[in-house]
């Protein structure tokens, strides 16, 4: 279906993001909340739900919890209560989920995407924010014939981050799901990645005619596995919903799930949409009753958020705003960015060197920025090197390339690999003088007069001393040497 | 010059003493453990406790029993403190979770499950001297008032073998009575341990609801249960809950609020105690002779002293359909986990995951289980969780307000029967509603998480019957000296024509 054949209906959008917080330990037991250990081995009594075991709140989820709401700009309620979500599944072991319903930990929230762009800014409201914990996981395609049940996820700390249906097109709600990852980030609340499964996304999309303001009925789309895949699976979904209502049809209230290889969303054969959870407030867990001067502290203590960064990053560094944008997209780049501008007292190659050799290098490596071998102070050790001419730009870039490889500090490897600046003149001289040797027709020509063959012969002599003749002064040198 | 007495003599006399003079023996090392658990298992043997007669025990273990005691006869010969139960045989309710003996709570979903960690009250049991010598019958889940709801047959009465031992903690009440232990562990919803208290003519104490931890006790209502002590004495009870209670990291419903040493003076008067005697508890209809053991009861606390004054709780009669909306509301949620997946019983079924579901349910649970399952999972379903859960709910804090008011009003303590008759004989009573009629004044302290405790006050053709004292929050203090007061005065004070119990 065309753009056009949309063009009259304007697409409505809430999101309801399920993020993992970064505790050690789970939400109501001691056991490890790390991904990646063998089956059934994060796990105790309280997790697995043996008969007689009882929650305990870890305070820390809750501290991450508000950090979240509170980034988010929410109203935090003193007093928050725990439910019981009842459904029966065999990767959930109580036979519910320890989540909140009535009374949720925070209320009334609102982030603003859009703020860089050309567009107007879109304030998009934050219903709610609580608490809740992780099912397990279902495995199906290990044993023929059985389904195997791994619980070390179970009981893992979740926040959902519930939207207002304020966004208008999918390329907003990418713009929401993004600015939030950033905002989630930075504040250390999640690693909030879509591929661990720790930040997952379903959307509430309905279709109406543009310029009425009472809302179609809505579709909730699941199973999208990426910022892309929500705003693909935003646009067939809305596209369905016209077609449907274009041709008189109405929008049945389902769930549709997302099948990105055809591209097109599909009723959920799963009857959860008849769900009666039979909420009833968790009697094994009091009200959580919030000091609020705690909150507060909580509050203080959250990281420099990215509009902030942003903006005193482009002041600090005198950046332009595309530049501080680019930088302050992850908030791991931008700490590292700031690192090594000071270390190397020159912002603007910071600059260079971070957007370029280092993001090139990651890549390269398929690691994060965190796990990087080289770390910003010996980043900028090595610009200030270049900068004190003790290293040619393309030594430095030699030595970055070791840096990468072994983790050493520059000064270190510069060392060994014979890579720092060679300003002795008897070996510049030497260097020189087989240049104009090899070279008699440029040398004729040089010292006739046609000085624009200085950079040649400079060239040349560099390259000869494998980068490491010291440019300035073959500059210098090379007019004498010619003469002679 | 008289011999001394054998060993196994002066053991099974201890057993038939006070705890504190049982134990001291211990301490003093004029009687081993072993021979202690001796006498509690030979006992057990005399009385009949075996499946075919009182069917007490769903699980014993004498070898460990054994070998628990002689840890404790070491730790005396090393003169390391044994703790205030030394060698002392308890028996445990099994929805108590211990380690190497099953807990099954008396349902065939958890036939053979043995827990792979122990509750935070048997933890506190054995680091105080206590010998674990077996896990009590009881009613499914603690679903019951006469312990006939056990998968594993019904537990008889001591008392008169025809007749039920109440519940649901039915086997731990009738160790008691029967000899085989001073102590045993039960738990509480909505009287489960004062009813059988009362029916098998011992005491039983319903702490407040946070004094104790629920940590290993299988949930049934979880904003009701309690751990509760059942003994032959208030003073052993009062012994017993002192050991047992305190906040538990591990349970965020325990309180944190100091257990004091309930100080029990012998021939202490009750000059200013002002005791309650709410009309509601005893109303037109009650058993006569009900009646006559409560008033005399009342006389015995007036002759020490104390004050008499008529009180009212005027939601008194909300309670049994307030509580039979929220406990079987929890236990419809707490029950969930019973769905063959990670443990106990598990029926394979043709029809996939459902069909497994349904089927270990359908064949692990039993009648009373799945009325109340059923009955809560509707309680809480959409369009009806307003009109049964949510009111129950309001109706709840007025229970709860009627005791703050009379407690605040200048009572001290409440005085009402336990059960409004005495025990009945099995198989009598077939109406799950007038089962239900047995918790008529012990649920609403449940409801209003108040301590309770259930004191013998006499017999009626031979059976005991049992008058209750409820004080306010964590008042386990004027509770214990008000019973503890009440069973001296009583103590030799049979009416004529009354057997001694
Ligand atoms: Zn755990």
């Amino acid at each position: 279906m065309s753009a056009a054949a949309t063009a009259d209906y304007e697409m409505v959008v809430g999101l309801e993001v399920h993020v993992q917080l970064k505790t050690r330990t789970k939400a109501f037991c001691a056991c490890s909340a790390d991904f990646g250990a063998p089956p059934n081995t994060n796990v105790c009594p309280v997790c697995l739900a043996l008969p007689g075991a009882l929650p305990v709140l870890n305070r820390h989820a809750v501290e991450l919890a508000l950090r979240a709401a509170l980034a988010l700009e929410c109203k935090v309620n003193e007093t928050s209560v725990f439910a019981r979500k009842n459904y029966f599944y065999p990767d959930l072991p109580k036979g519910y989920q320890i989540s909140q319903y009535d009374r949720p930990l925070a209320e009334k929230g609102w982030l603003t995407i859009g703020e860089l762009d050309e567009h107007t800014p879109v304030r998009v409201g934050i219903t709610r924010v609580h608490m809740e914990e992780d099912a397990g996981k279902s495995v199906h395609d290990r044993y023929p014939g059985a389904t195997a049940i791994d619980l070390n996820r179970a009981g893992v700390p979740l926040i959902e981050i519930v939207s207002e249906p304020d966004m208008r097109s999918a390329a907003e709600a990418g713009a929401y799901l993004r600015l939030l990852k950033q905002i989630l980030s930075y504040a250390g609340v999640s690693d909030v990645s879509m591929e661990e499964g720790s930040l997952r996304v379903d959307a509430n999309v309905s279709a109406r005619i543009r310029g009425t303001t009472k809302l179609g009925t809505k579709t909730e789309v699941k199973n999208m596995n990426s910022f892309s895949a929500v705003e693909r699976a935003l646009d067939s979904e809305f596209a369905r919903q016209v077609e449907l209502l274009r041709g008189g049809g109405t929008v049945q209230q389902q769930t549709m799930l997302w099948h990105g290889t055809k591209g097109e969303t599909r009723p959920s054969r799963s009857k959860e949409e008849s769900h009666d959870y039979r909420y009833f407030p968790e009697p094994d867990l009091p009200p959580l009753v919030l000091d609020m001067e705690w909150v507060g502290r909580v509050g203080r203590e959250i990281p420099e958020l990215p509009d902030a960064r942003r903006k005193r990053m482009a002041e600090e560094f005198k950046l332009s705003a595309a530049d501080a944008e680019l930088l302050t997209a992850s908030a791991g780049m931008s700490e590292y960015f700031e690192a090594v501008a000071r270390a190397s007292l020159d912002p603007k190659a910071a600059l260079n060197w971070v957007m370029g050799e280092v993001s090139a290098a990651i890549n390269a490596a398929g690691v994060t920025i965190d796990q990087f071998a080289v770390r910003p102070a010996d980043l900028g050790e090595l610009l200030r090197m270049v900068r004190d001419d003790v290293l040619s730009h393309t030594a430095a870039k030699r030595v970055f390339a070791r840096m990468v490889e072994t983790g050493k500090p520059p000064a270190q490897v510069a060392a060994e690999e014979g890579l720092q600046k060679i300003g002795d003149d008897s070996a510049l001289v030497g260097w020189i003088d087989e240049v104009l040797r090899e070279n008699p027709a440029e040398a004729t020509r040089y010292r006739n007069g046609e000085t624009k063959l200085q950079g040649v012969l400079v060239g040349l002599v560099m390259k000869k001393s494998k980068g490491r003749a010291d440019p300035r002064k073959v500059n210098q040198l090379l007019p004498e040497r010619a003469r002679s | 010059m008289k011999p001394p007495p054998r060993a196994p003599d002066l053991a099974r006399k201890l057993l038939a003493q006070p705890l504190t003079e049982c134990v001291a023996c211990v301490r003093e090392g004029g009687a081993l453990p072993s021979d202690l658990v001796s006498a509690a298992f030979d006992r057990a043997d005399d009385v009949g406790a075996g499946r075919e007669s009182l069917n007490i025990f769903l699980a014993t273990d004498r070898v460990r029993a054994t070998e628990s005691a002689k840890e404790l006869t070491a730790l005396i010969g090393r003169a390391e403190a044994p703790g205030n139960l030394a060698g002392a045989p308890v028996a445990v309710k099994d929805n108590i979770a211990t380690l190497h003996m099953p807990t099954t709570c008396g349902s065939k979903v958890l036939e053979g499950y043995v827990s792979p960690y122990e509750a935070t009250v048997v933890r506190r049991l054995r680091a105080n001297g206590a010998v674990i010598i077996g896990k009590t019958n009881m009613d499914e889940f603690a679903m019951g008032s006469s312990t006939e709801n056990s998968a594993y047959g019904p537990t008889r009465n001591p008392v008169d073998i025809r007749r039920v031992p109440g519940g649901s903690s039915g086997g731990s009440a009738a160790a008691v009575a029967a000899g085989i232990v001073r102590l045993a562990l039960g738990s509480e919803t909505g009287g489960s341990v004062r009813q059988p208290a009362s029916f098998c003519g011992i005491v039983g104490v319903k702490p407040t609801y946070g004094r104790v931890s629920r940590y290993g006790l299988v949930a049934f209502g979880s904003s009701l249960d309690q751990v509760g002590v059942l003994g032959r004495s208030v003073e052993d009870t009062a012994i017993g809950l002192e050991v047992i209670a305190g906040c538990d990291q591990l349970d965020s419903t325990s309180a944190d609020v100091p257990v004091p040493r309930y100080e029990l003076e012998k021939n202490a008067r009750l000059d200013g105690l002002v005791i309650g005697k709410p009309k509601e508890y005893y109303p037109e209809g009650l058993d006569p002779r009900v009646a006559e053991r409560c008033e005399r009861a009342l006389d015995a606390f007036r002759e020490l002293g104390a004050e008499v004054r008529d009180v009212s709780l005027p939601h008194t009669s909300y309670s049994i359909p307030v509580y039979y909306v929220v406990a079987p509301a929890e236990a419809s949620s707490n029950l969930a986990r019973f769905d063959g997946v990670r443990y106990g019983l598990r029926v394979a079924s043709e029809s996939g995951l459902t069909g497994m579901y349904e089927a270990t349910r359908a064949r692990g649970f039993g009648p009373e289980v799945t009325r109340r399952v059923m009955l809560g999972t509707y309680v809480l379903s959409a369009g009806y969780y307003d009109a049964y859960y949510k009111k129950a709910q309001s109706v709840r804090t007025l229970i709860a307000q009627d005791f703050r008011d009379v407690f605040l009003s200048g009572v001290d303590v409440l005085f009402t029967p336990t059960t409004p008759t005495p025990a009945f004989e099995l198989g009598a009573v077939k109406d799950p509603y007038e089962m239900y009629l047995s918790d008529i004044f012990t649920a609403s302290a449940n409801l209003a998480g108040v301590p309770a405790i259930s004191v013998p006050i006499g017999t009626a053709s031979g059976l005991p019957i049992g008058g209750q004292i409820i004080a306010g929050h964590f008042e386990e203090s004027a509770m214990f000296r008000a019973a503890f007061g009440l069973e001296r005065a009583l103590a030799g004070k049979a009416l004529p024509g009354e057997g001694s119990a």
